[in-house]
């Protein structure tokens, strides 16, 4: 198992080392040691292989990650698994800001808190708290499932396409455009399958309570053409 | 962009290592803020004799003024750190020695940095790793300090523009952000009796928490109203003789961690800053919640 320890090699190096591997590489496992809180570590990996990073990272960890599985043992920065397309990123500590923005699709798992923002616009991407996340969470998101065990901050899912938003918890407050929707089989049964995917059994899917948009904002009414 | 680095200390046994501690913070966060760095370091006082620190300007024999003004008025002989100076003056001769600053045409172009029973304020600009060094920061001691490494967006890369503010006696603040309202504020503080040296708006968040505290208000109760006063986007590292505390706006513009051992309180506005620290590896990380006030009181 290849292990990297970022206080004696570049994360430069170590990032370029990952771009490089083959489709077919043997390396499928790697330990990073030391991450100290840097910035961009083990972005824009593109394969199928397991990462871990033992202790905290600093922005962007896991960006833009295609197929691969990136556990974080610590607390992870701003923006961790911004624009993931596909794969896995677990942070075993809290998030910072941002996370999962954007994010097209894979699973992003948070065993602690996120803050502001967890979510932001995002297009795809499942994401699981099994803390409690920010104000401002969800906003404009588009599509793809969040999951909260614990509680949502203040406008949660403001100005949101068609995202669900499962949060366990109190909401303190609801975002333009977003409301509490009834739980159809359809939803139930995406909710199911993401805390499946997260391993979660102890939870049960009737605890929860379902958000999403109540599609005013952003489509087009006649009663609004003089204001254009 | 802009850096904060604040240590506050639970327990003595680290109280040698402050200076070092908060030296490799503030090099850490120099990607954050190239332009200047300052900071301000709350260390041991003695009895009726208050610091003030000041700064000389370049290249003039103002320091031959100062050692010729400490001897007029039989102070300890001054404290040379590069270009500041630290003269030790009984209170009850404070304001003779700062009107004498302000008008003697020898120590024209001293400026007075800031003034406290325990505080002595450091700032200057160049690399934040420089400017420690050039203070020599790591050899200092104390309980408590905050530091500041300055991206500058919207006035000059200045020493006057560097953080810490200090508008009061062991007062001083640091800023990551940028205020909306600091031109009304500035005015309602001046009515009240307020000078400031700048235009900045950190120095009227720095102002406003002094003219509350004048009032009556502790540290943590002056930031919590000026959550109501202050507009913007902000994240303040506020020091005072015995407190330490930080406050950020409630959309939290701008990035904040926090570590907490049983030895010490530290504050980065990343993880990299912090993970230098001894013992950070079994510490509490958290990141501070929007328009909470959090504040540390020495007993």
């Amino acid at each position: 198992m290849p292990s990297v320890d970022l206080s004696e090699v570049k994360l430069r190096d170590l990032n370029a080392a990952l771009h490089r591997l083959p489709e077919d590489t043997n390396e499928t496992h790697w330990s990073i040691l030391n991450p100290g809180g840097k910035h961009s570590i083990a972005c824009g990996v593109d394969l199928p292989v397991t990462i871990e990073v033992a202790g905290h990272v600093g922005y962007y960890c896991g960006g833009m990650n295609c197929r691969a599985t990136i556990i974080i043992d610590g607390n992870a920065g701003a923006g961790v698994a911004e624009n993931m397309m596909s794969g896995e990123v677990h942070v075993k500590g809290d998030a910072s800001q941002s996370a999962g923005a954007t994010g097209r699709g894979g699973l992003l798992v948070i065993d602690g808190n996120a803050s502001a923002r967890c979510g932001i616009s995002m297009k795809g991407i499942d994401i699981v708290v099994k803390g409690s996340i920010g104000s401002m969470s969800a906003f404009m998101a588009q599509s793809g499932n969040l999951v909260v065990l614990g509680n949502a901050g203040e406008a949660l899912g403001d100005s949101i396409y068609e995202a669900r938003l499962f949060v366990r918890g109190s909401v303190a407050s609801l975002g333009a455009d977003c409301v509490e929707k009834e739980m159809g089989r359809e939803d139930r049964a995406a909710l199911d399958a993401v805390l499946g995917r997260a391993d979660i059994t102890d939870v049960s899917a009737n605890d929860f309570k379902l958000y999403g948009s109540a599609r005013r904002l952003y489509h087009f009414h006649v009663d609004n053409a003089d204001a254009y | 962009m802009c850096g904060i680095a604040g240590l506050f200390l639970k327990r003595s046994s680290l109280e040698p290592q402050l200076g070092s501690m908060l030296s490799r913070m503030l090099t850490v966060l120099s990607d954050r803020g190239p332009d200047s760095a300052g900071f301000a370091i709350y260390g041991r006082g003695t009895d009726d004799l208050v610091k003030l620190t000041l700064r000389l300007p370049a290249g003039s024999e103002a320091s031959d003024a100062i050692i010729a003004t400490a001897e007029q008025f039989e102070l300890k002989p001054p404290a040379f750190h590069a270009n500041h100076v630290v003269v030790s003056v009984p209170a009850a001769r404070l304001e003779a020695v700062q009107s004498l600053i302000r008008r003697s045409p020898a120590l024209s172009g001293v400026e007075i940095v800031g003034s406290g029973t325990r505080m002595e304020i450091y700032k200057d600009v160049g690399l934040p790793g420089d400017v420690a060094r050039r203070f020599d920061l790591a050899q200092m001691s104390g309980t408590h300090a905050v530091g500041h490494t300055r991206m500058a967006t919207e006035s000059a890369v200045t020493t006057k523009g560097a953080h810490p503010f200090s508008t009061g006696v062991d007062q001083c603040l640091v800023h990551n952000g940028s205020l909306s309202n600091h031109n009304g504020v500035r005015r309602s503080l001046q009515r009240e009796g307020l000078s400031f040296e700048t235009d900045n708006d950190s120095e009227v968040a720095a102002g406003y928490l002094t003219w509350r505290m004048r009032e009556g208000a502790s540290l943590k109760e002056a930031l919590t109203q000026s959550l109501k006063d202050l507009d913007g986007f902000y994240t303040f590292v506020v020091g005072t003789e015995s407190g330490f505390a930080v406050l950020r706006d409630p959309v939290a513009c701008k990035p904040a961690l926090m570590a907490e051992t049983d030895d010490y309180v530290a504050f980065g506005s990343e993880y990299r800053a912090l993970a230098e620290l001894p013992g950070i590896a079994s510490a509490r990380v958290f990141e501070p919640e929007p328009a909470t006030v959090y504040a540390w009181e020495r007993n």
